[in-house]
């Protein structure tokens, strides 16, 4: 984004202002004035909520990831090869949906075919490891980095992504474990050029610059979704995404038997790698929510719920590097969502130390009105309609646990009703029920 | 005075447990003696999981330990003891569903607690475990799914085993990510278990064993 001249100077305050004034008016221009009307409602809303002010009522979220594809009445594979389809399922469910806080495009249904190009083992997708009609595309974990390659990472984690990492879990790019350490200070660049005419390490090139057009291709059909969103008044609530540094190198680098063995046998290095990875995570989303114009950063949790580590354990391993990336966000203006996935009511009590009204806490598993108390006046929280109900409920069921939670947390702001989890399929009168709610029990 | 084998091995301490399956080899210990040791420390494990003492890091590493030991001791062995189980129980993460963290859990506590599992492991197809539960007449299964595409691939577990006839043989609990008591009133099993300890209690019950 254009930042204003004295952006180095601003606090952490006056910068999430700017950016929330530019998320307030984004660069389209609105279908309609009502459209527009809208949007900056809709916007306001959720602004409110994030400042733990009251809005004109409880802001939805809803928890329809992926659901477009299953709605349009085509499959996951469909709209993860053809990005027409994608485009046209995505369009065809923001058009008749209805009234919506805020639309989430397709940016993380990933395209297939750049998958296949460059045989990503990261991951099975529907026909590729999964059936065909499988509804999501599914994570395999492995040990990518070995235990004794702490070191290399810590030192130089760019060489180490691209020289280790990424040629073990990509296939096409296996040649580039041939190449010498990219990170060069000697200053000779020609000693450095050579290796890249290597036969092999041509081809990966090729397969790259291949894959990146094809990247761009379905680049292009995500953000034509994206701005026919806005322009409808709908508005984004994705700026970027992030991580704890713990689950970086536990779901990326060394799985998660191998983390929690680090804790025991090497938790120096895997502290120090945790912090080195820091600056780097902080970087990444600045420059994405630059881009994007939205100042919420999406930041999925994994491997700190309850019952995967002991508080202590989460008090020394996990919070202090997932806190200093959430830290490096706020002072940057922008807002950090985390999305704690599982169980995080153990977690409450030393999650609170943030500043106030930094964070949007989206809980899964969480006796919500406990969370209202501990966190209420300290951030503003999120759920959790059980994917349960929302998959297999009725209109009214859901209908009924929305208000039951908007009694319990909406009172004084700094709530957003949304689901648990996201869901796949459905009625989609149940993620109209929830718009319903937030209308009917949730106006301040 | 030096901890023994069992607090050893149940209070983590790697570098000491495996000097001491090492001296005890050398001095003529039996192999299935150790093994029995060892079995009792990850009971204390398990029980230390179940009270909240423990969580699965400690789980994970205490397995590691074993496994280490197996391999010392395995050389050693000249016959194979006969372990005596509560009863059998046939556990498995249902089909299109590739996650195994809280399956493996389950699978660990059940056996800590005298169980016979007989883990399928991950996206299993529902004949596996309708012929699984023919083969060996366990009298419960546990169904794991992570996912909420779990939700379909559950019922269609407890139809094909209602199809086979054999539904009534068994009493099936649930578990694993999204699932809670509405999957489990949709898939028709007889419990949802929130935990591993609620496995091995909903097992116990099952079989009469409280």
């Amino acid at each position: 984004m254009d930042k204003v001249k004295n952006w180095s100077e601003l606090t952490p305050e006056q910068k999430r202002e700017e950016r929330f004034k530019r998320w307030l008016s984004p660069d389209v221009k609105f279908s309609s004035p009502r459209a527009e009307k809208l949007y900056k409602e809709r916007v306001t809303r959720f602004i409110k909520a994030i400042k733990l002010e009251e809005p004109d009522r409880v802001p939805v979220m809803l928890p329809a990831a992926s659901y477009p594809a299953y709605y349009a009445g085509t499959t996951m594979k469909k709209v993860m090869y053809d990005y027409a389809a994608l485009k046209k399922a995505w369009l065809k469910f923001m058009n008749e949906f209805g009234d919506m806080d805020s639309f989430g495009g397709p940016g993380l249904i990933l395209p297939a075919k750049v998958l296949d190009m460059i045989d990503y083992k990261l991951q099975k997708w529907p026909g590729h490891g999964l059936a065909d009609d499988a509804p999501t595309h599914q994570f395999i974990e492995g040990e990518y980095m070995p235990p004794e390659e702490y070191d290399d990472l810590i030192r130089d984690p760019a060489d180490y992504m691209m020289r280790y990492f990424l040629p073990r879990s990509v296939g096409a790019f296996a040649p580039f474990s041939k190449l010498s350490p990219l990170t060069i200070f000697v200053g000779i660049p020609i000693w450095y050029i050579g290796q890249f005419g290597d036969p092999d390490i041509r081809k990966a090139q090729q397969t790259l610059l291949e894959a990146a057009l094809e990247c761009n291709r379905w680049a292009a059909a995500v953000t034509e979704v994206s701005r026919a969103a806005l322009e409808a008044g709908f508005p984004s609530i994705w700026g970027g995404m992030n991580g704890a540094p713990y689950d970086m190198i536990g779901d990326m680098l060394r799985g998660t038997a191998g983390i929690m063995m680090d804790m025991f046998r090497r938790p120096d290095k895997l502290h120090k790698a945790m912090d080195r990875l820091v600056p780097i995570a902080i970087n990444e989303s600045v420059r994405s929510a630059d881009a994007s114009g939205c100042p919420i950063i999406f930041m999925p949790l994994h491997k700190g719920t309850g019952g995967f580590m002991s508080n202590e354990q989460f008090k020394t391993f996990y919070w202090p590097t997932f806190k200093e990336v959430m830290m490096g966000l706020i002072n940057e203006g922008l807002v950090p969502l985390p999305f704690a996935e599982g169980d995080y009511e153990p977690r409450l009590e030393i999650i609170k130390d943030m500043p106030r009204s930094s964070v949007i806490w989206h809980f899964e598993r969480m006796d919500m009105a406990k969370a209202k108390k501990v966190l209420g006046d300290n951030a503003c929280i999120a759920g959790n309609v059980p994917v349960s109900i929302l998959c297999t409920g009725t209109p009214q069921e859901v209908k009924e646990y929305c208000r039951r939670l908007i009694e319990s947390c909406a009172k004084g702001g700094g709530y957003i009703l949304t689901g648990a989890a996201s869901i796949e399929k459905g009625d989609v009168n149940n993620l109209r029920a929830m718009m319903e709610a937030a209308k009917e029990y949730g106006t301040y | 005075m030096p901890k023994d084998f069992i607090s050893l091995l149940a209070d983590l301490e790697e570098e000491e447990v495996i000097k001491l399956t090492k001296k005890r080899l050398e001095a003529g210990d039996e192999a299935l003696t150790i093994l029995e040791d060892s079995r009792k420390a990850m009971e204390v494990v398990g029980k230390r999981f179940a009270g909240g003492q423990y969580f699965i890091p400690e789980l994970v590493y205490s397995g590691e330990l074993l496994k280490q030991i197996t391999e010392l001791v395995k050389p050693h062995l000249v016959q194979s003891g006969d372990t005596k189980h509560l009863s059998k129980v046939v556990i498995g993460t249902v089909a299109g569903d590739i996650h195994d963290i809280g399956l493996n859990i389950v699978d660990f506590m059940l056996s800590v607690n005298g169980f016979e599992v007989y883990n399928l492991g991950v996206d299993v197809p529902v004949k596996k475990f309708v012929e699984k539960m023919k083969e060996t007449s366990a009298p419960v299964l546990g169904l794991s799914g992570f996912l909420t595409l779990a939700f379909d691939a559950m019922k269609d577990t407890v139809e094909a085993l209602e199809a086979a006839g054999i539904r009534g043989k068994m009493k099936i609990m649930i578990g694993g990510g999204q699932m809670d008591d509405e999957v489990r009133k949709y898939a028709k099993a007889d419990a949802y278990g929130k935990d591993a300890m609620a496995a091995v209690f909903l097992a116990k019950k099952w079989i009469g064993d409280n």
